[in-house]
Parts: structure tokens; C-alpha cells; sequence
């Protein structure tokens, strides 16, 4: 890529939201506008995917709402994205966490990673 | 100054206010010159020749690099004109740059699109494919190109496979999403024409430049 494409695209890459990876659960914030009014509801879940770079970074959340499971992929350098919340560090040995798709209940869930 | 010369370097999103993304292209343009101006009287129309990117005089020949020690500048690479309605009032030597445009502003852009070869009815001029199964033999085939003894021929403009791309394309109204007078950076809304570093041309819309 043309160096000075690659400076407009990282133009818009947030420092503001803090680090997380494949696996951790989070919630985020995201704007919704409807009509006129704007409100911020939350999406919370586990990362299953990181992908892309720059400002066209994507990463996917996956939550099981009421025995369904619902995915959400967010543009990490979206305006809506108003903030991401890490609730829980998870070890994941993979890059990519689609088999987690498969699985219900406990074994659904990423391992624990000790924060001290 | 009524359009400006450039290449197009690539393209990337840009977000808005409201979170939705812009595909836009970005165009490196200018500074360009004025070598030239066209006047009605002298010339029966009115027009500004710019030059972009300067030209190493040994890749030139002297005829040519003499029609740039006439004016008194520096040898360019690329020429071409751009109608305007006052050619009087601009001068030899005159700076343009990006500035002559502003974000919102709907542009149209020249360029030369990307050569595809010898290519097919299919993807040459969206015909449709025919079907697989029920003992079809013309699967992408262009089919019948046209009746019997009765014209006898084929109608001129038919259809038909052959060379695609490499040829000159103009996309009218554009918006321009962002103008980065600094760098000469200009950024507009969607694809354009041809591959990354070719040559665009980038023209208001209406005016004389039509």
C-alpha cells in the first residue's frame, strides 16, 4: 500500500479503547441513533475474532442470548464503538475462535487468564 | 483553474460524524503549472495547458524541450488542457494546487482504466450465461448474432467478445470527501479509474471545463 494511503488510513485508529484479544469477554457501548434520538446500549460477550488493520480493523463479539447464540462484528475505529469494556481476560491458544460456535455451556467458555 | 492533473495512489475508508464509513480514492495532485493558455481570438477556444511532474531534459527531445525554453520553465512530463472561460487571466508560470477545490464539491474524473485483454460476452458486456444442465451447449457462447439470408449480415455494433479496458473513462460527479492542501492530497468518494500511480485528470463540473 501507497505510504500516504496507509497515513490516511491509520488517521482514524483510536488510542482510547484499551487492549484486548481473542478470547477476553467485553462489553461494548455502541451508538444507536434512532431518528433523532441517539442512545448507548451494550453488547457483551467473547471476542472471537481480530481482523484487518489500520482503521478498517474488525473484531467479532459472540453472546448466547436466551439459548441463541448472536454474533456482532464491530469496526474497532467506528464513532459508534463509544467504548469497550474488558470483563474478563481469556487464554486462547488460537487466533480465531469459531469452534466455540459448536459448543454450549461450559465448554464454551474461553480459560481464565490470572490477572494479578 | 477549472481541473488539475494527478494519480490516483489508492484507496481506504474514511468514517463520518455519524459512524458510517466513506470508501474514498486518493489522489496525489499537482502542483501543477500553467505552460500555455488558449485564447478565443488566437486560437478559437479558451483553455489553461498545465504540466505535472517534472521531466529530466534528456528524456525529451529538443523540439519538445524547446517549446519549454520558450515560456521559460522547467521541462514536465505531462500536458494537457483544461477549458476556461477567462484564459486572459491567468498567467505563464502560475502555481495550481489543490486548494481550487473544497470538500463537498462534486468533481469528474478522467483516467485511463486497467487493460482486461481479450475478454468474453460474459464479462464484457454483462451478457448472461446460459444454462448447465437440459443439453445446453453455449454455456458463456455470445449465441445468435443476428437473423438470416435477410440482412445477411451483422448489424454494425453487435455485441461481441474482444478487447476490454485500456481505454479512456470519464466519471461525472464526484464528491470530493477531503482536500489536504498540505500534502496535495485530494480524497474522493468511490472508485476511479485505472490502476494505482496512473494519471487522472480531476475537473470541476459545469463552467467552460464541460
Amino acid at each position: 500500500m501507497n505510504e500516504k494511503v496507509r497515513a490516511i488510513r491509520d488517521r482514524a485508529v483510536r488510542d482510547d479503547l484499551p487492549e484486548f484479544s481473542i478470547g477476553d469477554t467485553v462489553r461494548v457501548h455502541v451508538r444507536i441513533s434512532e431518528g433523532e434520538k441517539e442512545r448507548t446500549q451494550a453488547f457483551e460477550g467473547t471476542v472471537l475474532s481480530r481482523k484487518g488493520s489500520g482503521c478498517n480493523e474488525t473484531f467479532t463479539v459472540r453472546r448466547v442470548s436466551q439459548g441463541i447464540g448472536v454474533e456482532r462484528t464491530f469496526p474497532l475505529s467506528s464513532p459508534n464503538v463509544q467504548t469497550v469494556v474488558v470483563t474478563r481476560r481469556g487464554k486462547s491458544r488460537r487466533s480465531k475462535l469459531y469452534y466455540l460456535r459448536k459448543r454450549t455451556g461450559k465448554a464454551a467458555k474461553t480459560k481464565a487468564v490470572d490477572i494479578r | 483553474m477549472s481541473g488539475i492533473i494527478g494519480r490516483k495512489l489508492g484507496m481506504t475508508r474514511v468514517f463520518t460524524e455519524d459512524g458510517s464509513a466513506v470508501p474514498v480514492t486518493v489522489v496525489e495532485a499537482g502542483p501543477c503549472v500553467v505552460t500555455g493558455v488558449r485564447t478565443e481570438d488566437r486560437h478559437g477556444y479558451g483553455a489553461v495547458q498545465l504540466g505535472y511532474e517534472k521531466a529530466r531534459r534528456k528524456t525529451l527531445t529538443k523540439p519538445v524541450a524547446g517549446q519549454y525554453d520558450a515560456v521559460g520553465l522547467a521541462p514536465r512530463k505531462v500536458l494537457r488542457e483544461f477549458r476556461v472561460a477567462d484564459p486572459e487571466s491567468y498567467e505563464i508560470g502560475q502555481q495550481v494546487t489543490v486548494d481550487i477545490f473544497e470538500p463537498g464539491e462534486m468533481v469528474q474524473v478522467t483516467g485511463w482504466s486497467k487493460g482486461r485483454g481479450f475478454q468474453g460476452n460474459v464479462r464484457r458486456h454483462n451478457k448472461s450465461v446460459g444454462r448447465r444442465t437440459h443439453g445446453n451447449k453455449s454455456r458463456r457462447a455470445p449465441g445468435s448474432i443476428g437473423q438470416s439470408a435477410s440482412p445477411a449480415k451483422v448489424w454494425k455494433g453487435r455485441k461481441l467478445p474482444g478487447r476490454m479496458g485500456g481505454e479512456r473513462v470519464r466519471l461525472r460527479s464526484l464528491p470530493v470527501v477531503e482536500v489536504d492542501a498540505d500534502k496535495g492530497l485530494l480524497l474522493i468518494r468511490g472508485a476511479l479509474p485505472g490502476a494505482a500511480n496512473g494519471l487522472v485528470m480531476i475537473r470541476k463540473t459545469g463552467g467552460a471545463g464541460k
